[in-house]
């Protein structure tokens, strides 16, 4: 054998083109609906058409008669076996769980709720049957309204509950010993702004709709599931059904998108597990569109009642939060704890004195809230990035100007907040700068003071967001003192194989991100061997058993370090044997390019695949050392890395129509080193368009009985390609120090950024009218309304129908009272 | 059930089906054509789009039996007999405009439709055309830049060989 001629430039920072994607351009998936089992059986499930009812009587065996039906299950069936679904994560000791069946068994607590299921030998027979099922509900009062919920002798969503709220969870800086009281900086305010924000319920929607398979096997089962956990999945699965863990195989095929949708242990995978346990056979389930949009979790839906104080000069001095979250009817996997991975964020890159958060999860006869996009941090950035712009209007301060003044500067770094967190690194200037150049920001407020000037009926509204986010989820220790019932680690082994190629198993799980390439860049660069002769193996727990999955912007982050870990345990391993092979110390050794040489000494040296081959022979190894190069390693994280970002958005309102048309969106994000800019590039995209549709777009409504209006693409509206723009990207570097390949997360900025900088913009081009708050999504009906009723009503902007949908959301809950309500 | 007589990615099939079955159930599920997938329940995410005697259709919007003495080309179709990429895939690779690629396969066919009426679009033209098909991950910008690039390709090669 010979060594590698030359090993190929550093891989890291290369546009790699993704492995991943020729047999998702072919058409060769493995969707797990695609999966076809003998003797498999095709679920369908009968879903509550009440958001609140007692069951009185249900029964199934109608449906029996009918064509192709095998058997047919309500909740009582599994009364006994089915557990409940699992909460990761109670955030308080007296955090009130109501429990959550799979199967609805006395009462149904939200719209789409299951109650009954039906296998049969095709799927059409199975939905054929439903309407035989016969089930006769009695109304219970209908809980909707947050504010409501937690009003005194409010109707209960559960009965056997006290009342509707499941925790209260609070942070003062002043108590927690990380900075001033906030109550003293509350009284002694020479400024105070106050506002009530709506951060409406959002839906997922990724385009795979959820399946999933289940065979049994032995006295266990392999479950194929389209979830972003599948390890997470497997002990919560054998926690649940008391099914020894060992015997319970999870698959993650190709994953069609989840955004923290796919987070989560779903009472469909639960019915489909006891379904094929029950009658011995594999069952598949897939949802509709429809049963997905009103029974998968949903996300954000918060009322955000926020106060700055600041000096007359601008300086900010203090924060303080108060949340109305809603759970929803029940908690899923990590729904307490989705507004508190906010709680750390709220004072976002500010340099505030005191804060206080309080957070209170409300239930509401709805679908469950769980993870969306960003989970916490777009809900928290939101708040700050539009507060700072209204505290700006109140001191008669640029925003722009008023940041710069508050954040922290980039020679300030690492930077201990105001809740105790450390920033590891950042350049606000930097990011800053370059963003207001590739948008022209100069030349835009000129413009926009022209049109106000010349009153135009296409007016320019110009809003900024220069956002963190904490990424890289999680150092255990961290999640263990907020009381999550897990740790953050994650793992990886790399096998190197006789012939020198390179298996890296890794416990993320991908479902679009292109974890394939880049990992495959990163043992590339440290074992120097070629790109192409690296295999990323995942999503299986019986080949990559040791994992904690894809979520929080912490794969690479946390992920990708146990890559690094793992292989530089592979290179110890192979300098012991290259030292033997070259007869010196293994102290006299370098590598580089994927080669051992002796320091100083000419010619050849030892490649890696040689080095594997003399691995696989073991005819010649040291004493005493195994015949395998092969290493894991689970990486565990110090400390979070918070990347950052200018996000800046020009919007053109129509005053006639209401119709806003962002002009131009340009944002310079910062997240430390890069291994893949076509990666990294394509995560900021899909980011700032759901980031952008919360703004302008999307909402999930219910009517005043519970049912909710949005259940299809037809009314839930996620943007198509001609309601977007072409955006502008910049980055600026700013390595993290908390881990060794200088990275951040990318999966959420731009969700978590591009949010707050439209509506900013938006509120900004309609200022002269008095205007100072329209609710999400912007849709032209909000703003026209917002225009013809003037700065008289305070809810103004908080009425009107979705966008096209014709949903009607002037509920209670979304008034945004006390907008205009400065102190 | 009623009689359907289709040709697919250039295979003929002849099958008897209930009327009411859907040309996307009827290539998933009786053909095994599962590189086309279903995205909603209501057309609007155009996941299932295919190619049906040289027109782009939602493949949930007909009906099998509507396809019956039709050529049906789907995303297992493109690619050309010695496994050579269609430029249309090509360009998704090369300009990454695919993520989870869920939508990947009826966006291609939707594209390969507006490239064929418009083969160099603007990238308003580009927008435009591709609106009835959803994507989640990608905001669209590299499968607008796809397209456009797949156009001028495709246009390059004909050029080459006219």
């Amino acid at each position: 054998m010979t060594a590698v001629e030359e090993r190929p430039a550093a891989e890291i920072g290369q546009a790699r083109k993704r492995k991943e994607d020729r047999h998702l351009i072919t058409g060769a998936t493995t969707w797990t609906d695609n999966l076809v089992l003998p003797g498999m059986l095709h679920l369908a499930i009968l879903r509550s058409p009440m958001a609140h009812a007692k069951i009185v009587s249900i029964d199934v065996s109608p449906a029996l008669q009918r064509p192709g039906v095998i058997a047919a299950f309500s909740g009582q069936d599994f009364a006994d076996t089915q557990g409940v679904i699992p909460c990761a994560w109670p955030v308080t000791p007296d955090m009130v769980n109501p429990g959550h069946p799979s199967l609805a068994v006395s009462t149904v607590n939200h719209v789409g709720e299951a109650v009954a299921v039906i296998a049969a030998r095709d799927k059409a027979s199975a939905q054929d049957a439903l309407e035989a099922i016969e089930i006769e509900y009695e109304p219970l009062p209908v809980v909707l309204d947050m504010a409501a919920a937690v009003a005194e002798g409010a109707d209960l969503v559960h009965a056997h509950t006290e009342s509707n709220k499941s925790y209260t969870w609070t942070f003062e800086s002043g108590t927690a010993g990380t900075g001033e009281s906030i109550e003293d900086a509350l009284a002694n305010a020479e400024v105070t702004v106050r506002r009530r924000f709506i951060q409406q319920r959002l839906i997922p929607a990724f385009m795979e709709p959820r399946s999933t398979v289940v065979q049994p096997v032995g006295d266990g089962f392999t479950m194929w599931s389209a979830t972003q956990v599948p390890h997470i999945l497997r002990t919560m699965l054998a926690l649940t059904l008391g099914v020894p863990e060992h015997k319970v195989r999870v698959i993650a095929p190709d994953v069609g998108g989840g955004f923290g949708g796919k987070l989560q242990v779903t009472p469909e995978e639960v019915i489909t597990t006891l379904v094929a346990r029950k009658l011995g056979k594999p069952a598949k389930y897939t949802e509709s569109r429809s049963e997905s949009l009103m029974s998968a979790h949903h996300g954000r839906d918060q009322i955000q009642d926020i106060t700055i104080t600041a000096k007359r000069d601008g300086t900010v001095t203090g924060l303080d939060v108060h949340l109305l979250a809603d759970m929803g009817a029940y908690l899923r996997l990590v729904s307490p704890g989705v507004p508190v991975l906010g709680a750390f964020m709220f004072n976002a890159i500010y340099k505030f004195a005191a804060y206080r958060f309080v957070a209170e999860g409300v239930f509401t006869n709805k679908t469950p809230t769980d993870a969306y996009r960003g989970a916490g941090r777009p809900e928290a950035t939101f708040a700050i990035e539009r507060i700072m712009d209204e505290l700006a209007h109140e001191l008669g301060m640029d925003p722009m100007e008023l940041r710069q003044r508050n954040w922290i500067k980039h020679e300030e770094f690492p930077f201990t907040t105001v809740c105790g967190l450390v920033y590891d690194s950042g350049n606000y200037e930097a990011a800053t700068e370059q963003a207001m150049q590739l948008i022209g920001w100069d030349e835009l407020k000129a413009e926009r003071e022209r049109r106000r000037a010349g009153k135009d009926p296409v007016q320019l509204g110009l809003g900024i967001s220069t956002f963190t986010e904490m990424c890289g989820l999680a150092p255990s220790r961290v999640l263990g003192s907020l009381d999550y019932a897990a740790g953050g680690w994650e793992n990886a082994a790399i096998r190197v194989l006789a012939t020198g190629k390179v298996e890296v198993v890794t416990g993320a799980s991908a479902h679009g991100q292109g974890h394939e390439t880049a990992w495959s860049q990163i043992v590339a660069d440290q074992l120097g061997v070629p790109f192409e002769d690296v295999e990323v193996i995942h999503g299986d727990t019986q080949s990559s058993p040791k994992g904690l999955d894809t979520y929080g912007s912490r794969s690479l982050a946390v992920g990708g370090i146990a890559v690094v870990k793992a292989a530089e345990k592979v290179v110890a391993k192979a300098r012991k044997i290259a030292a033997h092979m070259l007869e010196a110390s293994e102290d006299d050794l370098e590598f580089t390019g994927g080669s051992f040489k002796v320091k100083g000494v000419p010619g050849e040296g030892k490649s890696i695949q040689e080095i594997a081959f003399a691995a696989f022979a073991a005819h010649d190894l040291p004493d005493g050392m195994e015949p395998s190069l092969d290493a894991d390693a689970t990486f565990d994280p110090e400390s979070f890395s918070f990347p950052h970002g200018t996000h800046l958005c020009a919007i053109e309102i129509d005053t006639e129509t209401g119709f806003a048309k962002i002009r131009k969106y340009v944002c310079v994000d910062d997240v430390g080193q890069v291994i893949n800019p076509l990666i990294v590039e394509g995560q900021v995209h899909g980011g700032l368009a759901q980031g952008i549709a919360q703004a302008l777009y999307e909402e999930a409504v219910y009517d005043d009985d519970g049912n909710l209006t949005t259940g299809t693409f037809v009314d839930y509206l996620v943007p198509s390609a001609a309601d977007l723009p072409s955006f502008t990207t910049g980055r600026t570097i700013s390595p993290s120090t908390t881990n060794p390949l200088g990275v951040k997360g990318v999966g959420e900025a731009g969700t978590i950024a591009s949010t707050p900088a439209v509506v900013n913009a938006v509120v900004d081009a309609l200022r002269p009218w008095g205007i100072n708050d329209v609710q999400m999504p912007c849709t032209p009906e909000r703003i026209w309304r917002a225009l013809s009723q003037g700065a008289q009503t305070s809810d103004r902007a908080a009425e009107g129908t979705v966008a096209y949908g014709g949903a009607s959301t002037a509920t209670s809950d979304g008034t945004s009272e006390g907008a205009g309500d400065q102190l | 059930m009623a009689r359907v007589n289709v040709t697919v990615d250039g295979i003929s099939y002849s099958d008897d089906v209930e009327p009411r079955l859907l040309l996307v159930q009827y290539l998933r599920e009786r053909l095994g054509k599962v590189g086309t997938v279903i995205g909603c329940d209501t057309s609007n995410c155009g996941a299932c789009t295919v190619s049906l005697n040289g027109k782009s259709v939602k493949s949930c919007s007909v009906l099998a039996v509507q396809a019956d003495g039709g050529d049906v080309v789907t995303v297992e179709g493109l690619a050309g007999a010695d496994g050579s990429l269609h430029p249309i895939q090509q360009a998704f690779h090369d300009k990454h405009a695919l993520q989870c690629g869920f939508c990947t396969p009826g966006m291609m066919m939707a594209a390969r439709d507006l490239l064929a009426e418009n083969p160099n679009p603007t990238e308003d033209e580009v927008r435009e055309g591709i609106e009835g098909n959803l994507c989640r991950c990608t905001g669209y910008q590299n499968i607008v830049a796809a397209v456009q690039a797949a156009g001028q390709a495709m246009a390059a090669s004909e050029g080459a060989n006219a």
